[in-house]
């Protein structure tokens, strides 16, 4: 039996709005996955639920006629790496949520949760970074639309105020087409891990692919919240994809732009060490899928139909 | 609070009384006796009490039965056959001695039941990936994997024969 005071399962958003807004010491439950852990071990307990697990309306992955690709709150990991969009347009985000824990969370825990947790370690925090993707809320005083980079205030801290509902995950169609990107994970398992260090990269090429137009680079566990070093990537800027040089320098001035702890997992200076190695890797990782894409149909990464093309 | 729920389990539909604290576990165990559905870890990391909640291998010791009401839950006493014998994937996993204590066992073939469903073939590295939410700490993995192997490759065989 879970140390709950009482549990309401809400019918809508709206209903759920509305059941936060009348108990004052309810809190939202959506995959389950971290909030009954948090519950077992004491952390949350004596708390209301007031679960949003089985609201349809927060699932599934849809194409916007204006190109953007939203993804409700609450779709699991696995339909998230497994749906056909997500593998055409943003396979990246596909595969980093396929590194959290195990299959059997993959089938419970939500991409909403994972953020508005507000881990730092959250795998899919550090892709959404670099997708400058939008999170939209809902809450008694309407929609806000707030952009993911200004939504962590701290260590398990997030401007999501009590009563709101985190309804979609909204990734721009400029934020898509034309980038290939790449998340590392590192753990010291393969997998039922949390990250010790993630770190995601997203390039662009020049039309005739020898340069890079731009870049983004973004890290989780690498400060208190989730972060995006831009010094970092106005060095790779214009540089020709195979400069090693320029990579070294990436990868050095991620260094200025971060600030990991030491915690039971890894120590600051190794985690430093991870930070500059993972950032080269991970761009190589990245520059090796855009190069390798063709627009031919190579497999299920980068699909006939485009993939994240050159478009 | 008691709330009553309905639950298809192992095919037949039930109508329970549950507490909105319980887990899909507690209730599968205590209520309805079956105890195929192990209780590990408790917090979704051992993989024990993994079930199948419309098709999809969940952890049902963090899986609020409040959140099963009408939904469809497989443990491996739906696997059984009309005069109570084996699954093939059982009788694999016996002649591959993928069993030792039996703790975890019920767990990964309720995965293998998830994976074969797929209908999709997989490999020992891809397998090793999808049967990383378990842990055994008897076989050191080889003879599972040797079983789920073999699950895969004949539950191919036969779904491909008979297209």
């Amino acid at each position: 039996m879970f140390d709950i005071s009482s549990f309401y399962e809400a019918k809508s958003v709206g209903d759920a709005i509305g059941a936060l807004v009348r108990d004052p010491q309810a809190q939202i439950i959506s995959g389950g996955t971290d909030v009954l852990i948090r519950v077992r071990e004491g952390k949350d307990a004596g708390r209301s639920l007031v679960s949003i697990h089985n609201l349809k309306e927060l699932k599934g992955v849809e194409l916007l006629d204006n190109g953007d690709i939203r993804i409700g709150a609450g779709t699991a990991f696995t339909h998230i790496t497994n749906d056909p969009l997500i593998q055409r347009l943003v396979p990246m985000l596909g595969e980093a949520v396929d590194t959290v824990g195990g299959p059997q969370i993959r089938n419970m825990g939500t991409i909403g949760g994972n953020i508005c947790n507000g881990a730092t370690s959250a795998d899919s925090a550090s892709t959404l970074w670099t997708l400058e993707a939008d999170l939209v809320l809902e809450g008694p005083d309407g929609e806000h639309r707030i952009p993911v980079e200004k939504f962590y205030t701290g260590p398990g801290r997030t401007v999501r105020d009590r009563c709101q509902v985190c309804k979609y995950v909204v990734i721009h169609r400029d934020a898509y087409e034309g980038w290939y990107g790449h998340y590392m994970k590192y753990g010291k398992r393969k997998a039922m891990e949390i990250a010790t260090l993630g770190c995601a990269v997203r390039v662009k090429l020049s039309e005739d692919r020898t340069r890079i137009r731009d870049v983004r680079l973004a890290y989780g566990v690498a400060g208190p919240t989730p972060l995006r070093c831009r010094d970092a990537e106005e060095i790779l800027k214009e540089c020709r994809a195979d400069d090693q040089e320029a990579a070294a320098a990436f990868g050095k001035m991620a260094l200025t732009q971060v600030n990991p702890r030491t915690s039971w997992r890894a120590s600051r200076e190794f985690r430093m060490q991870l930070i500059e190695e993972l950032a080269k890797r991970a761009l190589a990782a990245a520059l090796e899928k855009a190069l390798a894409d063709t627009g031919e149909p190579t497999g299920d990464r980068n699909p006939a139909t485009g993939g994240e093309s050159n478009a | 609070m008691l709330r009553i729920i309905h639950i298809k389990v192992n095919g037949r539909e039930q109508e329970l009384a549950v507490d909105e604290r319980e887990s899909l576990l507690d209730v599968l165990r205590n209520r309805l006796g079956l105890t195929s559905v192990k209780k590990g870890c408790e917090v979704g990391e051992c993989g024990a009490c993994t079930v199948l909640v419309d098709g999809e291998a969940i952890d049902s010791c963090i899986y609020l039965a409040m959140w099963a009401d009408r939904k469809s839950v497989l443990t491996v006493e739906g696997l059984k056959g009309p005069d109570g014998e084996l699954s093939p994937i059982q009788k694999i996993f016996i002649e591959e001695a993928a069993v030792q204590c039996g703790f975890c066992t019920p767990g990964l073939i309720m995965s293998a039941v998830e994976i074969v469903g797929t209908g999709k073939k997989y490999d020992r590295q891809e397998l090793r990936k999808l049967i990383s939410g378990h842990l055994c700490r008897c076989t050191g993995y080889e003879k599972i994997l040797d079983a789920m192997e073999r699950i895969v490759e004949e539950v191919y065989q036969v779904s491909h024969r008979t297209e």
